[in-house]
């Protein structure tokens, strides 16, 4: 004889595909609103530290200011963060995407300035003498050679970013995040199990597809280190 | 392009306001088409000096001129594409390849792909690289190819100017002197206007036709050619700054072709032995040379023909080394010093051209009363 604790497992077990399959569409929609946001959050957050690290490199002087502010936000806990947007944006994307975006500053603005102060002195000194004007040399010189640490930093940023978005469910955003928490709030193992492993399998993806991208970017880095 | 001087007018430089000037009043005539060193200890303002020339730092006060224009009469990035810049970790892009490394220049002043090519293609056979070397990136190439392909960037646009910040510096001794060589040879092609910063007497005494010695802030104790600065040093700081082994040094500047004709004790194998053996007395020499229809044959021992028999017949011995007209007095010293005659054989394109001995060489330096030819004091 079956006891009720084992129908209650056989009846909601860890997942139940006729319910994915059911709910497919739903699923779907979270998993690219997930990857929106995401990408949302992440190129905003470029979109801020480029101008913050451009400062901190053009006037060393402001550096500590800036990766003080940058490391300041990200201490800042998340659902308080959420929650103090909220009266002021409403359960909107904006309050999703700005405490997402800001918590990417920290490690965007400092692998930009790491970057760009990896460019060694010489190769600098060459590309003036030999008459590059300082748009060239920023474009053409600097940042390609900055590119492999910003690339670390947007990958870490990213990464941490779709984990952060689960968290934003309970503003009514989030993607995936919706289904764990409606799994949570019904005892209900199917919908959390698929947010879970969604979010999961989408942070490797991204991460997967920018080191792609960076490396394809980046050819005289590999050739070096074989 | 016509090889441009470069005019140094009371050039100032001073960093900070409280500082002693970097550079102080420095004026200077670059001949257009000449090697220029500027040379000193650390401090001096060599670098500063140099990098003032292309702009990289602006003068507190004072003018430079290149070809009679006033450097800061131009934008300062066309300024820099007429003056190649060579400095001593190279600065090679390293995310840029070999070929495109070169191209920098031309591909800012606009040549089309077919022109750019050529000239790549022309430099990499000047500078000595290999073409499969042109698709590769800077790292993954030896410190000797990579400044190698640094010099090749610098003179891309064919620039009258070129500014070396000690480019061979960062490289062993071995490589340094091929380098050292190659410039000098490049240059007897190119006749480009180059000042050169270097901390190496030596390498200054070998490349430079002029040598500009500075002292710390920047105040110049001498501007000379080598061999004036080696015999007559304008103080006690350029006697130190130079070194003990003046005599020495200039024993590397100068060739044989500089010494007068000395024929020696030589005469031609044909020759009758009393003429030999009169030779041998003129020359105080107990051996006798012979030549085969121009060329040295070997030395005969005195004693040997004094024994009888013709100069055919005597036993050879060929000569412990030989030199050429181009060989430096160094070099000539070496084969002296190791040949039994006491006398270097000059082989000038397979004829007997003479021969060096210690004494001329001594001569030629300045050392000794000595009458070049016999060795005789005078």
């Amino acid at each position: 004889m079956l006891t009720q604790a084992a129908v209650a497992q056989d009846r909601n077990p860890i997942i139940r595909w006729d319910y994915v399959v059911d709910q497919s569409d739903d699923i779907i929609a979270a998993l690219l609103q997930h990857l929106e946001l995401t990408l949302i959050s992440v190129g905003l957050g470029l979109a801020v530290a480029a101008p913050l690290a451009a400062l901190a490199l053009r006037y060393r002087w402001t550096t500590s200011a800036i990766t003080g502010f940058t490391g300041f936000l990200y201490t800042l806990p998340s659902v308080a963060l959420f929650a103090l947007l909220v009266p002021l944006f409403g359960l909107s994307r904006i309050s999703t995407v700005i405490p997402l975006a800001s918590y990417t500053l920290l490690i965007l603005v400092t692998n930009i300035i790491v970057g760009f102060r990896s460019v060694p002195d010489s190769v600098i000194d060459a590309a003036n003498g030999l008459g590059l004007t300082p748009a060239r040399r920023v474009l053409g010189v600097q940042l390609p050679l900055a590119l492999p640490s910003i690339i670390t930093g947007i990958r870490i940023a990213t990464v941490s970013t779709v984990g952060l978005l689960t968290v934003a469910a309970i503003i009514g955003q989030g993607g995936l995040g919706r289904l764990i928490l409606d799994g949570l709030r019904r005892a209900f193992w199917t919908p959390m199990t698929v947010g879970a492993l969604l979010s999961i399998l989408l942070a490797l993806a991204l991460d997967g597809l920018i080191l792609y991208l960076g490396r394809a970017a980046t050819p005289w880095a590999r050739r070096a280190a074989s | 392009m016509s090889a441009l001087g470069i005019r140094l007018d009371e050039l100032t430089k001073t960093f900070a306001a409280e500082a002693p000037p970097a550079v102080d009043a420095l004026s200077l005539d670059i001949t257009g088409g000449s090697i220029v060193a500027l040379i000193g200890p650390s401090g001096c303002g060599k670098t500063t000096t140099l990098r003032m020339i292309n702009r990289l730092i602006e003068p507190t006060s004072g003018g430079i001129e290149i070809g009679g224009a006033d450097v800061t009469h131009r934008p300062v990035e066309e300024l820099r594409r007429d003056i190649g810049y060579v400095i001593q970790q190279v600065g090679l892009f390293p995310h840029r390849t070999i070929a495109q490394n070169i191209a920098t220049v031309p591909k800012t002043l606009g040549w089309d792909k077919r022109r750019t090519s050529e000239r790549i293609d022309e430099l990499t056979d000047l500078v000595g690289l290999d073409a499969d070397m042109l698709d590769r990136y800077p790292d993954e190439l030896s410190g000797g190819q990579q400044q190698r392909v640094g010099v090749a960037r610098a003179l891309a646009a064919d620039p009258p100017v070129l500014l070396m910040d000690e480019p061979f510096g960062a490289v062993d001794p071995i490589v340094r002197a091929r380098l050292q060589d190659e410039l000098l040879t490049l240059q007897s092609e190119l006749h480009k206007t180059i000042v050169l910063v270097t901390h190496d007497i030596d390498e200054a005494l070998k490349l430079a036709d002029r040598i500009a010695l500075l002292n710390v802030g920047g105040r110049l104790e001498q501007y000379a050619t080598p061999d004036e600065l080696l015999r007559v040093p304008a103080n006690t700081f350029v006697e130190q700054f130079v070194g003990e082994d003046r005599g020495v040094k200039r024993l590397q500047l100068s060739t044989v072709s500089q010494l007068p004709f000395n024929q020696g004790p030589v005469v031609a194998l044909d020759s009758e032995v009393s003429e030999a053996l009169a030779v041998m007395d003129v020359y105080r020499s107990t051996w006798v040379g012979v030549t085969d229809q121009n060329a040295f044959a070997g030395w005969v021992a005195g004693q040997d023909l004094r024994r009888g028999g013709d100069l055919r017949g005597a036993t050879r011995y060929p000569p412990a080394g030989r030199v050429t007209p181009a060989s430096t007095l160094r070099n000539a010293m070496e084969v002296i010093m190791n040949s039994n005659t006491s006398v270097a054989v000059i082989d000038d394109d397979g004829r007997f051209g003479g021969v060096v001995t210690l004494e001329a060489i001594r001569a030629e330096l300045g050392l000794s009363g000595a009458d070049p030819v016999t060795g005789a004091q005078v």
